[in-house]
């Protein structure tokens, strides 16, 4: 495994690309892979997964420091790169879970292959389109003000809101990549790749969609009918969480994750 | 020196009832069709006076918005290269990278080129952030795009014996082979625009013309980072020919008329801001660098008068627009040394681009405008002696070897966007 460590953060270089990587825990193998606002809303989730699990959180290319490599532009680029991850890490019997864009990228990699994995975890998950063409699943946030966004994202805005101004640099700059490289990957089609939805039959391991129920970015009826298309795949809610449910609620995000990483 | 008449074609019965956007999400049921149908036909009456007097034109355009009714470029040019006989059509510009099909765009001026018989300017941009939600284009990677279109457009205009093919990041052709083909050999002038002084150095290696808006007082250091890099490539100093600028006009006989005249010029300034907020920086259209400068609420300054006060654009007086370069107004000599100044300033600048109606300017004031810039001033522009080229070149590039190069002027992408929080 070739996991460097820089004197400021661990990080892992797959195919010439750097990115940051966390890891830490131990136990059953845990891949984490964040959602569109970044890895630092998601540390307290990924420190009460690491509890009981031995837990692996890159940031993906473009997102934090991590780099970007020549012309990765879609999901289905991503998928491949964490393919390459899996493999170069030798990874078996991994529990993967993913938050809203996270878990786009989760399920891009399930329908490629789940060799590596035993179990899918798919939280507030975008991806695919659900309604007609003229019915817009996915809120458009590039459309709304920062507190509009929060408004509808958080369950309690106050979780979400970041002042900009009080913030270490680099958190304000991996805030600003992290806006950019969302919107190289989801600006158009916009949070959906529209051949996902044929594909998801192929997801033949145990499936978890976990909702954070006051998401006003993507309904809960969007949520159902996603779990829908993978069979067997279970729903669950978690209450006073919006879209990001790590963030709001790491704590039972994580006794929810682990519950169903231990097959329960 | 060449003198554009520049109009946005707007839909000004708009703007007073606007609900704080008047790009994107005003919505059209605002739009009179009979209302905007009298408005174009004005517009081009008033550039046929222009090519009567002798001046050049320039046309743009812009998207779902009341600020400029000409949504595609190429009819205004269509229908202008069919009703004017002398002028130079300048589009400034054409936004090749939001287009899904830079062959219907080669296509589309190689026909106008024609039909001109050889009057296009062909000028390319990125575009303002706003066109992103209207094209749907993804504004991260927008510029590699932009460049791939350029190339693919030159390369398509200047085939002519043989079928090219194109398989590249972004635009796939097997068999391109363009008619007609255009009339200017090798291809109608190319021009762009630009804020930020390492593309300006950039265009300087290509030659192209570089035209700057809403820069002056800080225009000089984006000019000699293009002598820089032209020098460089070329090994000769670029002339006046090769930089133009915008520069709103507003001139009458009588000093108050002029002064009246400026003020709703400006009218473009005011206006052209209001737009809903998340529209006004999307991702991508800066750095992530640049952006997070303003998420801590740093904004560069936006315009600099002669004497180096920090003016808005949006907001300033006429006489401090006139301060900054921005608006030529007064009578007739007072516009020409006003202009010549500014000439003076950028160690030479070959083309106007006046803004020589907007907002509520009437029919009538504008055709006195267009008269007076024609006959009383315009003659006097082009005898005017620009700064010797080489000298001001040799300067610009001993600057740079010295270190002593100014800041560079960002001014262009950031301006628009300093009001962005999201």
């Amino acid at each position: 495994m070739s996991v460097a460590s820089s004197s400021e953060a661990p990080s892992l270089v797959v195919g010439g690309t750097r990115i940051d990587w966390i890891e830490k825990g131990a136990g059953a193998p845990l891949l984490f892979l964040h959602a569109e606002n970044g890895i630092e809303p998601a540390r307290a989730a990924i420190d009460e997964l690491a509890g009981h699990a031995r837990v692996m959180a890159p940031t993906h290319p473009g997102y934090g420091r991590s780099e970007l490599p020549k012309g990765m532009r879609t999901i289905d680029d991503l998928s491949y790169f964490y393919l390459d991850v899996l493999d170069q890490l030798d990874a078996r019997d991994l529990t993967v879970v993913g938050v809203s864009l996270g878990a786009w990228i989760a399920a891009e990699i399930a329908v490629k292959t789940t060799a590596r994995m035993a179990r899918l975890v798919m939280a507030n998950a975008v991806g695919v389109k659900v309604s007609d063409r003229e019915t817009r699943d996915i809120a458009d946030i590039f459309a709304l003000t920062e507190p509009e966004y929060i408004a509808i994202a958080y369950s309690d805005p106050k979780v979400g809101t970041r002042d900009y101004k009080a913030l270490p640099d680099g958190e304000v700059l991996a805030a600003a990549r992290a806006r950019e490289a969302t919107a190289r990957y989801a600006w158009n089609p916009y949070f959906h790749n529209p051949r996902l939805k044929s594909r998801l039959h192929r997801i033949r391991i145990p499936t978890l969609f976990l909702w954070g129920s006051q998401d006003r970015m993507l309904s809960e009826p969007y949520g159902r009918a996603y779990c829908a298309m993978i069979p067997g795949a279970r729903f669950e809610t978690i209450d006073r969480a919006g879209h990001f449910p790590d963030h709001e609620q790491p704590k039972v995000f994580a006794e929810q994750v682990l519950a169903f990483a231990r097959g329960k | 020196m060449k003198v554009y008449q520049f109009t946005e074609q707007p839909y000004y019965p708009a703007w007073q009832d606007h609900s704080g956007s008047l790009r994107v999400n005003l919505l059209n049921r605002k739009c009179d069709p009979h209302v905007a149908a009298d408005l174009f036909h004005r517009y081009y009456d008033e550039w046929q006076v222009a090519d009567e007097l002798g001046l050049d034109i320039m046309l743009n355009e812009h998207h779902q918005t009341a600020t400029c009714m000409s949504s595609t470029v190429v009819v205004g040019l269509s229908v202008l290269s069919r009703i004017t006989r002398h002028a130079r059509l300048l589009v400034l510009g054409y936004p090749i990278g939001h287009r899904p099909d830079p062959l219907r765009v080669a296509e589309e001026l190689s026909t106008i080129d024609v039909i001109s018989r050889g009057r296009l300017d062909m000028g390319f941009i990125k575009g303002v952030p706003y066109e992103f939600p209207a094209s749907n284009q993804n504004p991260v990677g927008v510029m590699d795009r932009w460049w791939e279109a350029l190339d693919f457009i030159v390369k398509a205009m200047t085939t002519h014996d043989t079928l090219f093919n194109w398989e590249g990041e972004y635009f796939n052709y097997r068999q391109v082979n363009v008619w007609p083909r255009c009339w200017q050999q090798p291809h109608p002038p190319i021009w762009t625009t630009t804020g930020s002084s390492t593309q300006a150095r950039l265009l300087g290696e290509r030659g192209y013309v570089m035209a700057t808006l809403g820069s002056g007082y800080n225009t000089r250091p984006l000019y000699d980072s293009y002598r820089r890099g032209f020098v460089g490539k070329w090994g000769k100093a670029p002339g006046p020919d090769r930089f133009a600028y915008l520069g709103l006009v507003g001139v009458a006989k009588d000093r108050d008329e002029a002064r009246r005249r400026g003020e709703l010029v400006a009218g473009y300034l005011r206006s052209s801001g209001i737009v809903h907020l998340p529209f006004r920086n999307p991702p991508g259209f800066l750095s992530a660098e640049d952006n997070a400068r303003l998420m801590r609420g740093e904004t560069p300054p936006r315009s600099y008068t002669k004497d180096r006060r920090v003016i808005s654009m949006h907001s300033a007086s006429a006489e401090d627009l006139v301060a900054a370069g921005i608006l030529f107004c007064g009578t007739p000599d007072e516009v020409y040394e006003q202009i010549v100044d500014f000439c003076q300033y950028c160690g030479g600048m070959g083309n106007l681009l006046m803004m020589g109606h907007a907002g509520y300017l009437s029919h009538e004031q504008t055709v006195d405008n267009l008269k007076l810039m024609a006959e009383e001033v315009y003659p006097r522009l082009k005898a005017w002696q620009q700064p010797d080229a080489a000298a001001i070149a040799a300067q610009a590039v001993a600057a740079d070897k010295q270190g002593s190069r100014p800041a560079s002027a960002r001014v262009g992408d950031l301006v628009d966007a300093t009001m962005a929080t999201r």
